[in-house]
């Protein structure tokens, strides 16, 4: 799992009927600091994050695959859950 | 998931069996800028997207998935066409629309 901020919204409605009923997001990914870290993708959401959310993000096709209940479903990035604090170097 | 735009269409008459019926689309990759970035390829399309469209699109695996046949060799396949993108990255209005226009005559 990787840290991201979701930077945007995407609308889609000719889609896989898959991946009806699930929002889509832009996720930049950030390192532990916040700082912009790789280019920005795209993931489906699965915790109801928002722009400007820092956010957990998965890359797995099988992981996503499990979240979703489908064995066979085409997706692979999603977001999986809203950090709320990250600590480096365990100063607490 | 990944932004594409979609620049062309490829046709082929001999291809693999679990292609049958399968369009093919030449697509470009785009950055949250909806700039291109990186080298165009070839997509499979199960959603009928057209020229100038905006999709979202796969790689990998996850390519394969995507078609009514699972079992076949795509590496890329869209996976839906974009109507509107919302966000920080994109400038004035913060908001990216398409062009009506070019839609005319679509779903």
């Amino acid at each position: 799992m990787t840290l991201g901020r979701v930077i945007g919204t995407v609308v889609s409605t000719v889609k896989l009927e898959v991946l009806s009923g699930y929002k889509i997001l832009m996720v930049q990914p950030v390192d532990p600091q916040g700082k912009d870290a790789g280019a920005v993708t795209v993931a489906l959401d699965s915790v109801q994050a928002g722009v400007g959310d820092t956010v957990l993000i998965i890359d797995e096709g099988n992981s996503s695959r499990m979240i979703v209940g489908d064995p066979m479903a085409p997706i692979r990035t999603m977001v999986v859950g809203i950090v709320d604090q990250v600590n480096v170097g365990g100063d607490e | 998931m990944k932004l594409g735009r979609v620049i062309g269409s490829v046709m082929c008459t001999q291809k693999v069996d679990s292609f049958e019926g399968v369009k093919l689309l030449l697509l470009q990759p785009v950055n949250e800028k909806l700039e291109a970035a990186g080298d165009a390829l070839i997509a499979c399309d199960p959603v009928q997207a057209g020229p100038g469209d905006l999709v979202l699109w796969e790689g990998g695996r996850e390519a394969a998935l995507g078609l009514e046949n699972w079992y076949n060799p795509s590496d890329a396949t869209i996976m839906g066409i974009v109507d509107q993108v919302y966000g920080e990255q994109c400038s004035g209005n913060r908001k990216h629309e398409l062009d009506p226009e070019e839609h005319e005559g679509r779903p």
